[in-house]
């Protein structure tokens, strides 16, 4: 894939080097290095347990790692708090079932964010720009009266999604956005993301089991196994990787069938 | 990223000198600027027929939602106004949404709110009533069933919770009736002082604490610390699905969830409240001994003197009720939790003032009734 090779050439969004995360005597990373790319959509795949929400959660600032740096647009950022603010200005965050705050409507959701930032927006443009952002998540204005509890798991993930890019993020955290979706609106969700980056820009940092995903619009696979990241490449050069975990999970009968899928559309 | 210095002196909208129906578009239209941007819009847009929008430095999402609206309302067409070339896909995207407006909430006219709101009410309060009794004849029907076999009876959870809701509140207890005792027995010597009957405060605080004291301290604090859990616990089984999933595996949930606790309420409330009782006698013993001069062989003597069995009794008889109350309300509005987490909050904060409310009520009835039948 081309927009892999040219995304290497710019300068890391997010640059790890030597994370290590232990809780009690179990470690879960160890000497992981990690680059993420301005405007590529990177996929972290690993078995389960492996730590990859607990990698997203350290570059969040949600979690103090035990040792290892942590730059964000060239810049180290030490201390929790400080890696928090600068993620609550510059990215988004879909978390893996929504999180939306259930005691609010889906509109007052998405215009959350916005209340806090820019707390001197008028009340009628705030609406306005929380209900263009679900609009582009491709909900219609009908749900934004509605109560998240009200919502299918798909919906929620679309308000989520509105309420992620509302602040203009720069880099967007997906936490498995496909997970607990059906095949078709896994594959619409997969479309969708991948027409808002192309048209707004971000950089994404994916955190997926979804093969199918990773084939329809991840440039690069990030794979953690045995603490750390055993390879970053596109998906097909990942996919011939030696690593035993790697070769089990790309030659399993559910990958078969994504590769297969893929090869149709392609042709 | 990276923002000019000045951002607010480059970015705006204004009217092209050289050409009154043309407007000028230039700077970042971002959502820090937007504020600015969409008066700038209010005021200039309804004149102008033609948009330049070459000078646009940077768009984002939201930007683009106020250049999509600019270009509506003076006619212009994009392709023509001159935005750069990289923010075509985006204000594309953004423009293929087609303008989002909120359903309109009419509301009706008050006289019709006050109506509907008092409908609603009766309706509600008419339909819980029969959620009411028919949970109380669920509850009368499994544990009739549970007499008849007794190895239905979930023995571990009930061991489980009795120790959570009697042995682990058994210390706060001893301590807030000991407290109270001692403060019943300063409020008598207060009054009692000025006609020299000092010693009756020892009646005070013994009839206080085995008629009323220790069972109604021992049924608060289980209202507030155990009503509450009841309900949070079952509230959010409700939502996880747990319950649904209990019946599915064939089995009952008020078997399973709501026997064990009522009965281990029913068992572990007598319990507290000859701790409570106790504990109280104690607080206000050593008030009496310690501070207004009455030995302790008087005091024993005089409470030995003034106790009989139905005083305690009159005590004893109530826990069990109120254990029945705290437990089926707390039990009950848990059931009734629905979704969200706010709903959670609601119905324990419903269960806490619930079963408070109905354990003093009852109390005072009782105390009527005792009062009636000469105990």
């Amino acid at each position: 894939m081309n927009s892999a090779k040219a995304a290497t050439d710019r300068a890391p969004v997010i640059r790890i080097r030597k994370l290590e995360n232990r809780f009690g005597s179990q470690v879960v990373h160890s000497e992981l290095d990690l680059d993420l790319h301005q405007g590529e959509i990177l996929a972290v795949v690993g078995g389960s347990g492996s730590g990859k929400s607990v990698l997203m959660r350290s570059i969040l600032g949600l979690l103090r790692p035990d040792s290892g740096t942590i730059e964000v647009f060239q810049n180290e950022i030490t201390g929790t708090e400080a890696l928090q603010q600068l993620m609550a200005r510059h990215a988004g965050v879909l978390f893996q079932e929504g999180a939306l705050f259930s005691s609010l409507t889906v509109l007052e959701n998405v215009e959350l964010p916005l209340k806090t930032r820019w707390p001197k927006l008028s009340v009628p443009l705030r609406q306005q720009l929380a209900l263009s952002k679900l609009g582009l998540a491709g909900l219609a204005a009908a749900t934004a009266l509605k109560m998240p509890s009200e919502l299918s798991g798909g919906m929620r993930k679309r308000v989520a999604l509105a309420r992620a890019l509302v602040l203009e993020p720069e880099i967007l955290f997906l936490d498995e956005p496909t997970a607990g979706l059906d095949p078709i609106g896994a594959a619409e969700f997969d479309n969708l993301l991948r027409t808002l980056q192309q048209a707004l820009q971000f950089t994404v940092f994916m955190i997926t089991h979804d093969l199918d995903t990773l084939y329809a619009i991840a440039d690069r696979v990030a794979v953690i196994a045995d603490q750390k990241i055993v390879t970053t490449a596109s998906p097909d050069e990942v996919a011939k990787h030696s690593h035993p975990w790697i070769r089990d999970y790309f030659t399993g009968p559910r990958a078969r069938s994504a590769r297969q899928q893929r090869a149709d559309t392609t042709e | 990223m990276s923002t000019t210095d000045d951002p607010k002196s480059a970015t705006d909208l204004r009217v092209d000198p050289e050409h009154k129906e043309r407007l000028l578009a230039r700077g970042e239209w971002t959502l820090a600027n937007v504020q600015s941007l969409s008066a700038e819009i209010k005021a200039l847009a309804q004149q102008a027929s033609q948009l330049d929008a070459s000078e646009i430095s940077r768009l984002d999402a939201s930007g683009a939602m106020l250049l999509d609206k600019l270009c509506v309302q003076t006619g212009q067409d994009i392709s023509d106004a001159g935005l750069a070339e990289q923010w075509h896909t985006l204000f594309k995207t953004v423009a293929a949404i087609s303008e989002q407006q909120l359903p309109e909430d009419e509301a009706p006219p008050a006289w019709s709110r006050l109506l509907a709101g008092i409908g609603r009410r009766t309706v509600g309060f008419w339909q819980q009533s029969l959620l009411n009794i028919n949970f109380l004849g669920m509850i009368v029907h499994r544990l009739g069933r549970s007499v008849l076999k007794p190895g239905r009876l979930r023995l571990t959870a009930t061991v489980w919770h009795m120790q959570q809701t009697g042995l682990n509140a058994a210390p706060l207890l001893i301590l807030l009736a000991s407290l109270t005792g001692a403060v019943v027995a300063y409020l008598g010597a207060t009054v009692l002082k000025d006609f020299g009957a000092e010693v009756f405060i020892i009646d005070l605080v013994t009839f206080a604490f085995l008629r009323e004291f220790g069972v109604l301290l021992a049924a608060i604090l289980l209202a507030g610390r155990t009503a509450s859990a009841f309900c949070a616990q079952i509230g959010m089984m409700k939502t996880r699905e747990e319950l649904d999933a209990i019946r599915i595996l064939g089995l009952d949930e008020i078997e399973v969830l709501v026997l064990p606790r009522l009965i281990a309420l029913m068992i572990v409330l007598p319990l507290l409240t000859f701790i409570a009782t106790i504990a109280g006698l104690f607080g206000g013993l050593l008030v009496a001994v310690l501070s207004l001069d009455i030995n302790l062989a008087t005091f024993i003597e005089r409470m030995e003197q003034s106790v009989t069995l139905q005083h305690y009794l009159v005590g004893m008889f109530k826990a069990p009720v109120f254990a029945a109350v705290i437990a089926l309300v707390g039990c009950l509005e848990g059931m009734r939790v629905s979704g969200s987490a706010q709903s959670v909050g609601e119905h324990t904060t419903s269960a806490v003032v619930r079963s408070l409310t109905l354990v003093i009520v009852l109390d005072g009835l009782a105390a009527i009734y005792f009062m009636e039948i000469g105990w």
